[in-house]
């Protein structure tokens, strides 16, 4: 192994964790919220079963609102309410917090795109069968949609990687801040090719594992 | 059975209202095959739409077995809709899900005791000859294949009434016949009323008791017929050379 891995052993295990716990956290968020959230700007938009304009827009507004901002300046805008959240705007949890909406904002215009394809035809025949709009969601929608939706999750899970590094600003710590500092800024540019590279591959393997799994429970 | 009185569907387009159907009645018997024909855009679909309120009509009252639908409370309504089957030209089916999952959901949908429901979905399959499909998924089967379980998800809580909007448009005239064989099963041996909606003359005449014709979404003329039965021409090449032959030049 080269000297410097070596070297570094602690600091990288370390960080790759930290990365780990950042995506992992954005995740859950991305399904907990961003899947609701989605779902419900499809079913909201004008022609569809819960027709709102006034629900649509709010969630529309939040999404591009949240999506507007280069990430960077809006680790920075959060961090009163990062502090009122988590007591402080430094470290990996206070890093979490605009991680979290970022994912709820960007998985569920994944979702709602998703969620379009699904033929009109199909909600037609649930709604001629009696269902209820849970059961529409539940028993056709999203399993209609599900390898879209696997997909977007994705897409989602690669730039949230790419969103944690950002976050080293606040503290937050993980891989990508580690190149930046130990790597860029400490002239030890072998270290920050191996950062990249250890990126690159984790990258390759969620794509790999989505693309695939996308796949497998894809019918249609 | 069914009575639709004075239904009406209006739109709003470019500001000007739409007369998708206008102030149309009609009165299907019980057990009865009616037909609705029409050229594209008379209001056929929309009327039947109507029967089971997925398009809720402007004004009129849409009574079915007794009960006005278009008074029904939301959770009514959805029962009322189980007891309706629907047939559609797409299909409609969940890609996503087996045949026999496709046929499931109909009856979780509407309660059917938990024990019996593989049965009853296995029967209904049977009753449209596709048992030994059951574990495929929609895109394996052909065309026919597909709309004949979405007959079979559309008999599975045994509904007394069955609609079909345009259930052959998408079919070949092999298929087609195939299809409206089973439909007549349906209605001689389950003794359900069926409404078929379809632009295809050779349709309405071979199963329907029955017929409106329609036109700008008005009722242009109802007529009761003498079903012709299913023309048995089976569309083999000889078939096809023998009409060629027979209605084109002879060189």
């Amino acid at each position: 192994m080269p000297e410097v891995l070596v070297q570094y052993q602690a600091e990288i295990w370390q960080s790759i964790g930290e990365t780990f716990m950042m995506v992992g956290v954005s995740l859950l968020f991305a399904v907990g919220l961003g899947l609701p959230v989605g779902t419900l700007l499809f079913l909201t938009r004008k022609g569809q079963l819960m027709e709102n304009q006034v629900v649509f827009q709010v969630l529309n507004l939040f999404v591009n609102i949240v999506r507007s901002f280069p990430f960077l300046l809006f680790v920075v805008f959060l961090i009163p309410f990062t502090r009122w959240v988590v007591g402080t705007a430094i470290g990996t949890a206070a890093a979490t917090v605009p991680l979290a909406i970022m994912a709820i904002a960007y998985y569920s215009r994944l979702v709602e795109q998703s969620l379009v394809d699904v033929p009109k035809g199909v909600i037609e025949a649930a709604v001629s069968m009696g269902a209820s709009i849970p059961e529409i969601i539940f028993k056709f929608l999203l399993v209609e949609a599900r390898s879209g939706l696997v997909l977007g999750l994705t897409t989602s899970t690669i730039s949230f990687i790419s969103y944690s590094t950002i976050v080293g600003v606040v503290g937050g710590g993980g891989i990508g801040d580690f190149a930046i500092r130990y790597g860029y800024q400490q002239f030890e540019t072998e270290l920050m090719v191996y950062m990249i590279i250890i990126m690159i591959i984790f990258v390759q393997a969620i794509q790999y594992t989505g693309t695939t799994i996308s796949k497998a429970i894809d019918r249609r | 059975m069914i009575e639709l009185t004075n239904v009406t569907k209006t739109y709003t387009q470019n500001n000007m209202p739409f007369h998708a159907v206008d102030s149309v009645s009609i009165s299907v018997g019980s057990g009865d095959i009616y037909g609705i024909i029409g050229r594209s855009g008379a209001g056929k679909s929309t009327l039947l739409r109507m029967i089971n309120l997925l398009e809720v009509p402007t004004s009129g009252s849409v009574l079915v077995d007794g009960h006005d639908l278009t008074k029904l409370s939301t959770k009514k309504l959805r029962l009322a809709r189980q007891s309706i089957g629907m047939v559609f030209q797409h299909f409609n089916l969940v890609s996503n899900k087996t045949i026999l999952d496709n046929v499931l959901v109909a009856l979780e949908l509407a309660n059917y005791s938990k024990k019996d429901r593989n049965e009853r979905a296995m029967e209904t399959l049977r009753f449209v000859g596709l048992e030994e499909h059951a574990t495929k998924y929609p895109g394996q089967l052909s065309g026919g294949q597909k709309q004949r379980v979405g007959i079979a998800r559309a008999l599975a809580n045994k509904p007394k009434i069955l609609l079909c909007d345009e259930p052959t448009s998408a079919l070949d005239p092999n298929t087609t016949r195939e299809i409206l064989g089973v439909l007549q099963k349906i209605n001689k041996q389950l003794g359900v009323t069926i409404v078929i909606v379809s632009h295809e003359m050779d349709v309405i005449k071979s199963i329907c008791s029955m017929v409106t014709i329609m036109d700008e979404g008005k009722v242009y003329e109802t007529i009761a017929l003498k079903p012709q039965g299913i023309v048995d021409s089976d569309h083999t090449p000889e078939w096809f050379l023998h009409q060629l032959r027979e209605d084109g030049s002879h060189a």
